[in-house]
């Protein structure tokens, strides 16, 4: 089996428009969280999320080709432009026609499709835009990255709320690691300021009226975000033999169901997405050194996630620190785990671990090292990254500094 | 209590959840009735309909009782009565 490394990475959140941005936020512990400004927020009972602050479709895209891209692709595509370009990725003919985009995305264009929905239930009107359907689809971000670079190979979408980035680049690990392809655009993206959508939230009950403490005793529950984050991943042969920069190894992926609740978190189907990444790592729990947690900072999740990692790492978890970076970035739902991906990614790289951001109070019901409030200088070898969605639906990665 | 009021309660429960009329009762706890807290958001969601209520958050976080529930959607449908009669005064006065 071919070892896969991480070659090239972008994105764009809360925490800035590129990768050095993102880094510098996190390693500042600086939260990307403030009043919502892109949606109507006078009829919600919260107020704050971690947006793109003042984004507009320029200078990225001409208007003509914004037309054709719902914001949650357009990030994609920005963050996948800083991937390649950062990967320095010699296109031949046969490397675009076996290259491989996998992306996650939880809600899509769900945001076009509002607008669409209010103008005939709300406004009455007799039709919607036609470029309706290819914008709301949850695979345009793929779509759209496949035309900007001209690549033809094995592209598709992965959807599984919360875990999606992380099943979508697992899914990318794998194919390179078999050998199905040599490169591979991977990560998230995701947009979901809309009015419809945050009232979907709103009726869960599960967003925060202030901000986001994850392992907080006074947390209040997540804090909505978007954006994107995209990795070009390699062989590590290929990779070294055009002096590629390498920014870290995807070493094992991991996945579970909880077969339980559609919404209540279970620590054991958690444990097992986590053991499952480090057996096909070939690691023994005491070798990682940093866990990038799920962290949502919702009651439930928080303590089930705690008592995961408790079964999963025993006495070693007095030792290893876990931060949940939703604290600053929020909760960007199918992008959440390639931002926390690259979080994790940048640890390991830069021997700074990014902090659990806003943490106030300790839970003894979340007895972990946490990392709180500022980041921590630490060599470690190993990381995890943690997702678990909605649904049950787990995925871990595990990661190592190269 | 108006006994009007906490049937209806008892009512939106037992549809909200599928289950019979007879077992829910102002003494039984979520626990007893199987209520998780999908099931106690959505029992919220039918009693807001109900009642043409706002049920904030920070009301419902430490409820775990039909009778906690009854006493938290009675007052908020007080206050909601009691603004009524000002807001009418209002209508008329512009009309």
């Amino acid at each position: 089996m071919r070892r896969v490394v991480i070659t090239g990475m972008g994105t764009i959140s809360a925490l800035g428009r590129d990768v050095s941005q993102f880094a510098a936020s996190v390693c500042q512990g600086r939260s990307g969280i403030g009043p919502i400004e892109s949606a109507d927020c006078s009829g919600l009972r919260f107020k704050n999320g971690a947006e793109v602050r003042a984004y507009c479709h320029q200078p990225y895209f001409e208007d003509r080709h914004a037309d054709f891209l719902d914001r949650f692709a357009q990030f994609a595509v920005i963050a996948a432009r800083e991937a390649v370009a950062g990967a320095a990725v010699e296109w031949t003919p046969e490397l675009r026609e076996s290259a491989a985009i996998i992306t996650g995305s939880c809600v899509g264009g769900q945001s076009t499709e509002d607008i669409g929905f209010h103008e005939v239930y709300k406004l009455g009107h007799n039709r919607v835009h036609p470029l309706t359907i290819p914008k709301t689809m949850a695979n345009a971000g793929a779509s759209h990255i496949s035309m900007e670079f001209g690549i033809t190979g094995p592209s598709f979408t992965i959807s599984t709320a919360c875990s999606s980035a992380a099943h979508a680049i697992g899914q990318a690990f794998w194919m390179i690691r078999s050998g199905v392809t040599d490169l591979a655009i991977t990560g998230g993206s995701e947009a979901p300021f809309s009015f419809g959508i945050l009232k979907a939230w709103e009726a869960m009950r599960v967003v925060s009226p202030d901000t986001c403490r994850p392992f907080s005793r006074d947390r209040r529950g997540m804090i909505l975000g978007e954006g994107a984050a995209m990795f070009v991943l390699e062989p590590l042969e290929a990779a070294r033999a055009r002096g590629a920069p390498v920014h870290a190894e995807v070493v094992g992926f991991g996945m579970s169901a909880d077969a339980g609740h559609i919404t209540q978190p279970s620590s054991e189907g958690a444990a097992r997405a986590m053991r499952a990444a480090l057996k096909d790592a070939c690691l023994a729990p005491e070798q990682i050194g940093y866990i990038n947690a799920h962290g949502t900072a919702t009651p439930a999740n928080d303590i089930s996630e705690t008592a995961a990692i408790h079964g999963v790492f025993g006495r070693h978890t007095a030792r290893m620190p876990v931060s949940s970076t939703k604290s600053m970035h929020g909760h960007a739902l199918g992008a959440a785990a390639a931002l926390e991906c690259l979080a994790a990614v940048l640890a390991l790289r830069d021997g700074l671990l990014p902090p659990t951001a806003n943490f106030t109070e300790y839970d003894p019901d979340c007895d972990l090292d946490v990392i709180p409030n500022c980041a921590r200088r630490a060599e470690i070898e190993y990381a995890l990254s943690n997702s678990f969605a909605f649904g049950g639906l787990n995925a871990v990665l595990a990661l190592r500094k190269i | 209590m108006p006994e009007e009021l906490t049937e209806r309660i008892l009512r939106v429960i037992a549809t909200s959840k599928r289950i019979p009329l007879e077992q829910v009762t102002i003494t039984s706890e979520f626990q007893q009735l199987n209520i998780d807290s999908m099931d106690a958001v959505e029992i919220l969601f039918a009693l807001e309909n109900e009642f043409d209520i706002n049920i904030p958050d920070e009301e419902v976080r430490e409820v775990r009782t039909v009778r906690q529930m009854v006493d938290g959607v009675a007052k908020l449908v007080a206050a909601k009565s009691a603004a009524r009669p000002v807001n009418s005064a209002d209508a008329a006065a512009s009309q």
